[in-house]
């Protein structure tokens, strides 16, 4: 069974149709590549999945259960949707870390609000929430061990480089268990020699099977990566298919002319 | 030289006196117009036009017309047009109106500051909360406040060095001020009269608190330089 289905995905700014009914399902464990050119709506569709932009129609199920439907009033209103959200991480192509907050608070902020949140309804005790707290501390440390910042857990994000910033912002997604986790092109905005270790903790995200949604321009990685590729072109899906298929033989005359383009 | 020694503790006992008041108008100004400044730029950053136009509105009259006349304004309006001192005849009732028109006044100046600090935030910082799953209020202070700070603390810096200076337009409604107390020494006070020399210890008053505001708000500054 799929864990995400997006249906009929339409998106308007100002008149101008940006993605112009996207359909596409995601299985459980997979990765997923949206590749394509710059303004082609990848960007603008993830966006969409993580509640950012309200599409103006469409379905969005995760695990069967609607998450948004254009036509149910009911799933547009702010409290639904800041619950739903959650189903989705998202990894920005600009990091956007939290300036005033060490690498170890910006994982943990999250997750340690959520739980005062609780402890202020009354409805965890005492206990309850320490322990919390100490789970969150302990999770934090984990996953920023994982992503290979031990050693700098405590430095403020202007004292690390843009690929430790990128990887912190990982982190930071990753601590709040997301379904699935988007990326929008996460190394974009890297000097080159710093998008390897980036790709290194996603690549290591995908062994583990953890479902996820990668837009990027690195081919390369995401024919290693990916188990699914998608082609976007002006607000459409062009192709679709299996990653070595579609860089090998792409069907479409749009997809080979991309792909001739990113070879250069 | 002998005159002066002798008329000393007088002069400074009642320049102390107005400069309590000084101070005590300085610092309600700031306690009142810290929050009000911030309340008025979340009205003119409202989606809904009425709220933020009338804010607007407020701000351009506020901003646009001299703190004296509206010290005027607002202590004789209530007694000489409506025919209800609200003020009384006081020191007390000056203070409060003193008090009324200056807040007002600084929470304008300061919400045109906070304005450009909360819209100076990145955009992908509001959106990294939202994605995290954050309410707007959690995404207000736990995010963009201290990083608004950061940013407005030169600009308020100065309008709180103008304040120091400013707390003198007070005088135009009798308020005894520390250049009213200072002044009194001219007219005749204390058996004291034609006396200009009180005035330039007044100015020191002035020189030394500017400078102990300047040094804590420098420090101020220094004390977010730990992030960017
Ligand atoms: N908030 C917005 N307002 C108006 N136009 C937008 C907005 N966001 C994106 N667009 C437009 O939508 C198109 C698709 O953008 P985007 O989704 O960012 O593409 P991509 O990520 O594939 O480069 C572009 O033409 C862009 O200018
Ligand atoms: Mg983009």
């Amino acid at each position: 069974m799929a864990i995400l289905e997006v249906k009929n995905i339409r998106k308007k700014f100002d008149d101008i149709e940006v993605l112009k009914g996207i359909d596409f399902s995601l299985e459980k464990g997979q990765a997923l590549s949206i590749i394509g050119s710059s303004g082609s709506g990848k960007t603008t569709l993830l966006r969409c999945l993580n509640f950012l932009e309200t599409p103006d129609e469409g379905v969005i199920k995760v695990n069967d259960e609607i998450l948004f439907d254009s036509s149910d009033p009911l799933t547009r209103s702010e409290s639904q949707i800041r619950k739903k959200r959650l189903h989705f991480g998202l990894v920005f192509q600009s990091f956007n870390l939290f300036p005033q907050y060490t690498a170890l608070e910006n994982v943990m902020l999250a997750p340690k609000l959520a739980a005062k949140e609780k402890r202020n309804k009354k409805s965890d005790d005492i206990y309850e929430h320490g322990s919390k707290l100490l789970d969150i501390y302990h999770d934090a440390h984990e996953l920023l061990k994982q992503v290979g910042l031990s050693d700098r857990m405590n430095n403020y994000p202007h004292q690390l480089s843009g690929g430790q910033q990128q990887r912190v912002a990982i982190a930071r997604a990753l601590i709040l268990k997301p379904d699935i986790l988007c990326f929008d092109e996460p190394t974009s905005a890297l000097d080159p020699e710093l998008t390897g270790e980036v790709l290194k903790v996603i690549r290591g995200l995908s062994e583990k099977n953890y479902t996820m949604i990668i837009v990027t321009h690195e081919m390369e990685f995401a024919r290693d990566v990916a188990n699914h590729v998608i082609f976007m072109d002006g607000g459409v899906i062009c192709e679709q298919g299996n990653p070595r298929e579609l860089f090998e033989n792409p069907k479409e005359e749009r997809t080979k002319q991309f792909l001739i383009r990113y070879k250069n | 030289m002998e005159l002066i020694l002798q008329q000393m503790p007088v002069v400074i006992g009642a320049l102390n006196q107005g400069f309590i008041q000084t101070l005590k108008l300085f610092s309600i100004t700031l306690l009142g117009a810290f929050p009000l400044g911030l309340i008025i730029a979340f009205g003119t950053l409202s989606k809904i036009k009425i709220i933020s136009l009338t804010t607007q509105f407020i701000i351009w009259i506020i901003r646009g017309t001299p703190l004296m006349i509206q010290l005027l304004i607002v202590y004789y309006f209530p007694g000489l047009v409506l025919h209800n001192p609200i003020w009384g005849g006081g020191e007390s009732g000056r203070f409060l109106a003193a008090a009324i028109a200056f807040i007002v006044n600084y929470a304008c100046y300061f919400s045109e500051i906070y304005r450009g600090g909360i819209q100076s935030v990145p955009a992908g910082q509001q959106e990294a909360g939202l994605v995290l799953g954050l309410t707007k209020r959690q995404i207000f202070f736990h995010i963009t406040l201290l990083q608004m700070i950061k940013r407005i603390v030169p600009p308020i810096s100065n309008e709180i060095i103008t304040l120091v200076k400013d707390t003198a337009l007070a005088r135009i409604i009798a308020l005894q001020e520390i250049i009213w107390a200072g002044q009194a020494f001219m007219k005749g006070s204390h058996g004291i009269s034609g006396a200009v020399w009180p005035l330039f210890f007044t100015a020191f008053y002035y020189l030394i608190f500017n400078g102990i505001v300047t040094v804590a708000l420098a420090w101020f500054e220094r004390k977010l330089d730990y992030f960017r």
